[in-house]
């Protein structure tokens, strides 16, 4: 146990320097989601509604923002393949390291990153009149542990079976786009159909998105919560069971 | 000795769809090979490119599932325990493995610590490896800004960081200027001398006949002939001495009876001006075949003796040459 631990330690500095090695990368990566917030929160002005504040705005919009942000961890595999291709995959799969603790440790790079630039966001929100349940957003952190791995994992997996990262792209964006749709954190899924309301379910963001509105407001008996982190927390470990047999069998 | 190395009809194929057809194209790599390298020793595969010995040894490395047949190694069993077998080897594959976002020390310092070593263990092999293979000027530098045969050369120490009981180099020297080949051979030999098995494979005739205690010659899949370079080469026709005579008829008919009454002569080969012979052990019979001539009073204007090379080996057994297809 011991060793599976510092082995996905070793994997995540690893990753985490050439991460700090790349300050614009990592810029882009940071800093990204507050633009999306700054571009966006003056929209919501003028969807103003009376009698809603914008501080109310921003509750509802602020952790869908946080929910857009997971599906750039759709592309993530573009990265595992740089390491594919030159051979590095192949030289760690020689070591007797767990296959899932290297695995881990490069999702949880990419993790933490993410929720560096979700807290980022949220405090850039701050004095824009963002207001929320505190605890709640810490546990919406939670959350977001678990979707990020869930995309970053199912992202991987994609990236080593197919070995292309135009082809990656090209599915990455193909799924996270109906996904994000789908997930009401743009528009209200009140407004659709009975029909793509029944679809939506199938969408584990849709479960997602109620789950970090009601965290944010600090309702945490709301049964989307508990749902949301079933649903979620199931998909990522089996996306990260996926990745990992992926990476098991994994050639350049 | 042990075998620490044994496999059984070892076999990979590789399923490639082309575009055009429908039905999938199987490559037999590897058809099926019977192979026993011995704990302590230098093992080394020669072959032309596309013989299988890449194919052979990611297979042995655990890095592709054999598609039949079975191996043992280090007493584990290859498709049972793979983890078992990772900790005692180390690999360098023919493409190498570095991480080129990285710098040397820390490639190499993440690979000492994912095959079990401690911090303080890991950055003593470090830096004695880097001192070894004289790369301490450039260990703090991206491995992306190495050339290619500094780059070579980090690629090899990643393999051997942990000090693995078996280590596997797929063409080690590729790329390597003369200086660095032959500092890389030292290194193989000492490794011996500590103990490590060492499998290499090499296209070049005079590294697999300087370095490796047995070889396996490797053609189309198959193991084609095995043993020490000496043997194989004794094998096809033991030395060769060629003596320079003149064409007058008479002594060269002496010269060919004479020859052919030695037991150790196995062919003779009368040429225009020359005889060739091949003789067993063309060292220690020179000599005695040069009193006989004294003794019968013939006289020879030049004398010649040659070892077979392995190319004559693999030539005898595939009917190709190696060197033409490297020249
Ligand atoms: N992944 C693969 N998919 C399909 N065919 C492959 C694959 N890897 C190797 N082959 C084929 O298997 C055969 C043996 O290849 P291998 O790489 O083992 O040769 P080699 O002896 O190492 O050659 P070289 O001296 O060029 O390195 C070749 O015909 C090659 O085209
Ligand atoms: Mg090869």
């Amino acid at each position: 146990m011991f060793g599976f631990w510092r082995e996905t330690r070793l994997m995540m500095v690893r990753n985490l320097t050439r991460w700090a090695r790349n300050p614009a990368w990592l810029m882009v990566g940071l800093f990204q989601p507050i633009l999306y917030l700054l571009l966006f929160a003056p929209l919501l002005d003028s969807l103003h509604m009376p009698g809603v504040d914008q501080g109310n705005t921003l509750k509802s919009f602020t952790p869908g923002l946080l929910v857009m942000l997971a599906m750039n961890a759709g592309f993530a595999g573009m990265n595992i393949l740089d390491d594919l291709h030159d051979g590095v995959i192949e030289r760690l799969r020689v070591t007797p390291a767990s296959r899932l603790a290297l695995i881990l440790g490069i999702v949880l790079c990419e993790v933490l990153i993410a929720l560096l630039s979700s807290l980022l966001l949220i405090l850039a929100a701050v004095p824009m009149g963002f207001r929320a349940d505190w605890p709640g957003i810490a546990l919406l952190f939670g959350l977001l542990v678990l979707v990020h791995t869930m995309m970053v994992s199912a992202s991987y997996a994609v990236a080593l079976a197919i070995k292309d990262s135009n082809a990656l792209a090209a599915m990455a964006s193909a799924i996270t786009i109906p996904l994000l749709l789908l997930s009401g954190v743009l528009l209200p899924l009140t407004l659709a159909p009975a029909s793509i309301r029944t679809i939506a379910h199938a969408n584990p963001f849709f479960y997602v998105v109620d789950a970090a509105r009601a965290l944010a407001s600090g309702e945490f008996g709301n049964p989307d919560v508990l749902r949301a982190f079933v649903i979620v927390g199931a998909l990522a470990v089996l996306a990260l069971l996926w990745a990992t047999r992926r990476f098991r069998q994994a050639v350049a | 000795m042990n075998p620490i190395i044994e496999t059984r009809q070892l076999k990979k194929e590789f399923r490639v769809r082309q575009s055009k057809e429908r039905q999938p194209q199987i490559i037999e790599a590897v058809k099926g090979i019977d192979l026993v390298v011995r704990a302590g020793e230098i093992f080394g595969f020669l072959g032309p490119n596309g013989a299988g010995k890449t194919t052979t040894l990611r297979m042995l490395a655990t890095l592709i599932p054999p598609s039949s047949g079975q191996a043992t190694i280090a007493g584990y069993d290859l498709a049972r325990e793979a983890k078992q077998i990772r900790s005692c080897i180390g690999y360098v594959s023919q493409a190498g493995g570095a991480d080129v976002t990285a710098t040397g020390r820390e490639n190499l310092m993440l690979q000492a610590q994912l095959h079990g070593l401690s911090r303080r263990d890991a950055e003593q092999h470090t830096n004695a490896l880097l001192d070894v293979l004289e790369l301490e000027a450039l260990a703090d530098r991206l491995v992306k800004t190495y050339s290619g045969g500094q780059r070579r050369r980090l690629d090899l120490a990643l393999g051997m960081v942990h000090r693995p009981r078996l280590l596997f180099l797929d063409e080690p020297t590729t790329g390597l200027d003369p200086q660095s080949r032959a500092r890389l051979w030292d290194e193989v030999r000492r490794l011996r001398a500590d103990g490590t098995t060492i499998f290499l494979t090499t296209h070049y005739l005079e590294e697999a006949d300087a370095l490796a205690d047995r070889l396996g010659i490797m053609d189309d899949g198959l193991i084609v002939a095995e043993g020490t370079p000496e043997s194989l080469k004794q094998q096809i026709a033991g030395d060769v001495i060629t003596f320079g005579v003149k064409s007058s008829n008479g002594t060269r008919q002496k010269l060919e009876a004479l020859f052919c009454q030695q037991p150790y002569v196995r062919e003779v080969h009368p040429a225009d001006n020359q005889i060739q012979l091949y003789v067993e052990r063309g060292e220690e019979n020179l000599p005695a075949l040069l009193h006989l001539l004294d003794a019968a009073g013939l006289a020879v204007q030049r004398v010649a003796l040659t070892r077979p090379s392995l190319d004559d080996v693999f030539l005898r057994k595939t009917g190709r040459s190696l060197r033409e297809e490297h020249a």
